[in-house]
């Protein structure tokens, strides 16, 4: 209350909201970075557990510096920028692509009423973001030209896109349960029961799968199987503009963890009401540190999918299932009289 | 200075029934309701839901253009002929990397418009479900009915198959 007011008072009515703004961005954005930089280190200490080996230890007390001199290291790295590439494409796309990965977070709703912009198309504001995605990987892969960049471009595009079509889907069936477009509408209304338990429960499991093809993670990390594509799109990057495809590909990690959390675990509600004298905000970030650990122990424990199953999955099994469900969530909410607002 | 240019840039705004006097201040001195006030700048709704994103955009792209340039200031730039090559098997490419690719990622990207598409159509009738009755749920079943027919017949024609 007190630093708006003073910020209104100092800066005027139109640069001290602005100001105020501006700053409640930089709260979510340094502690994201901070978390994008810390999931890198969770990965690998979680793989080296999972593995029998210790993980980084070296630089800082259990090796907690390991993040920073990463990014300190790739700091001082010489930028490459190819002969053939096309150099304002081949610039841009790390840019895109990282701003990207932010941007969704505008939108997450931390707590009841704890979010920077409450639309309320929030979960097409995502789904755009999260489409929008591709042309940062397809325009790297295109602009470097180089063959095993171009591939590794080409192959992330389709993946990505193949999923996002169940995706989509996916998600009809939670607004069908929830009624609303608004991240904290659909949150509140898991209040009886989480999406994740009951007729959502396979979509569920879909869509968290799905989640690893759309952000090209293990077991569907083809686009950079390096024993045929090298490094994928990212082949030619070197310093900055590589770490910025990385940290993107992590915030991406942590984003569809957070959408898994909203659309299936209840957002920032408890799991039972007796636990609510615990913030909300901790059982979000739990629920997301939750997906996540998920994610790095696929990764630990599965083998990589060939190209065509990749396809297969995606188009024969998951887009399928994906459309059936939505018929059935609809004809079932229909037929049982409990859609929301109905004859409203 | 800044307040006019934002002015400015929102009176070119109009959606619909918005005027551009709805994005000007109404009142100096109103305060904010809580920490996440929904409309702190006093702008209609519209602009005040959508002009934190847009910061946060530019704040974003910022950060990011800013960590590139950084390190193209601080490390040493020492460019070469061998370095600046692209990434092969110690031959210089023998031509452009954009030349050919395989048709099938066009089909993949025809395909993926198809039900994009309907899955765009899908967001408004799952909002709307509740207050269109029976028609408005027959009728979408109509339209689903349909492109699994399309959806069959790509199948039966093998444009799914990645051998």
């Amino acid at each position: 209350m007190i630093i708006p007011t003073f910020l209104t008072s100092l800066l005027g009515p139109f640069l001290g909201p602005l100001a105020w703004m501006v700053l409640k961005i930089i709260a979510i954005i340094l502690p994201l970075l901070g978390a994008i930089a810390y999931l890198t280190y969770a990965e690998r200490k979680v793989m080296a557990a999972m593995q029998r080996r210790r993980g980084p230890n070296a630089i800082g007390p259990f090796g907690l510096l390991q993040p920073i001199a990463d990014g300190l290291k790739l700091l001082g790295k010489e930028t490459i920028i190819p002969t053939g590439a096309n150099k304002l494409l081949f610039i841009f796309a790390p840019l895109l692509t990282f701003t990207l990965a932010l941007a969704a977070w505008a939108v997450v709703p931390f707590e009841q009423g704890v979010v920077l912009a409450d639309i309320n198309v929030g979960v097409l504001y995502l789904f755009a973001i999260s489409s929008l995605s591709v042309y940062g990987i397809i325009l790297a892969g295109w602009a470097s030209n180089s063959k095993y960049a171009f591939l590794g471009g080409m192959r992330a595009a389709a993946q990505m896109i193949s999923y996002e079509v169940s995706i989509g889907l996916i998600i009809v069936t939670v607004l069908l349960k929830a009624g609303s477009l608004n991240l904290s509408h659909i949150v509140e209304a898991q209040r009886q029961g989480w999406f994740a338990f009951g007729l959502l429960f396979p979509m569920f499991i879909l869509f968290f799968i799905s989640g690893l093809a759309e952000t090209n993670r293990n077991p569907f990390d083809l686009p950079e199987g390096e024993s045929e594509l090298v490094g994928g799109f990212n082949t030619e990057y070197s310093s900055m503009t590589f770490a910025l495809f990385f940290l993107g590909e992590y915030a991406n990690m942590i984003l569809i963890s957070a959408m898994t959390s909203i659309l299936f675990l209840g957002g920032w509600l408890p799991p039972v009401a007796w636990l609510s004298f615990i913030p909300g905000f901790i059982w979000f970030f739990a629920k997301i540190a939750l997906c996540l650990f998920v994610f790095l122990w696929v990764r630990a424990t599965l083998p990589r999918y060939r190209y065509d199953q990749l396809m297969r999955i995606g188009w024969k099994v998951f887009l399928p299932l994906s459309l059936l469900w939505v018929v059935v969530t609809a004809g079932y909410l229909v037929a049982s009289g409990t859609l929301p607002h109905t004859g409203g | 200075m800044v307040a006019i240019k934002i002015k400015k840039q929102f009176s070119i705004v109009s959606f619909g029934s918005l005027k551009a006097v709805d994005f000007l201040p109404q009142s100096v001195e109103a305060g904010f309701q809580s920490i996440f006030a929904p409309c702190p700048l006093m702008l209609s709704d519209l602009a005040a839901d959508y002009l934190p994103i847009l910061l946060f955009l530019g704040i974003a792209g910022f950060i990011a253009a800013a960590a590139v340039g950084l390190s193209f200031l601080l490390a040493k730039q020492k460019p070469d002929a061998e370095k600046l090559s692209p990434y092969e098997c110690g031959f210089p490419p023998f031509n452009d990397a954009h030349a050919k690719f395989d048709v099938r990622f066009y089909l993949i990207s025809i395909l993926f418009i198809i039900f994009d598409l309907e899955v765009a159509f899908l967001f408004p009738w799952a909002i709307a479900l509740g207050d269109i009755g029976m028609v408005g749920f027959w009728s979408m079943i109509l339209f689903l009915g349909v492109l699994t027919v399309g959806f069959i017949y790509e199948w039966k024609k093998g444009a799914l198959e990645w051998e």
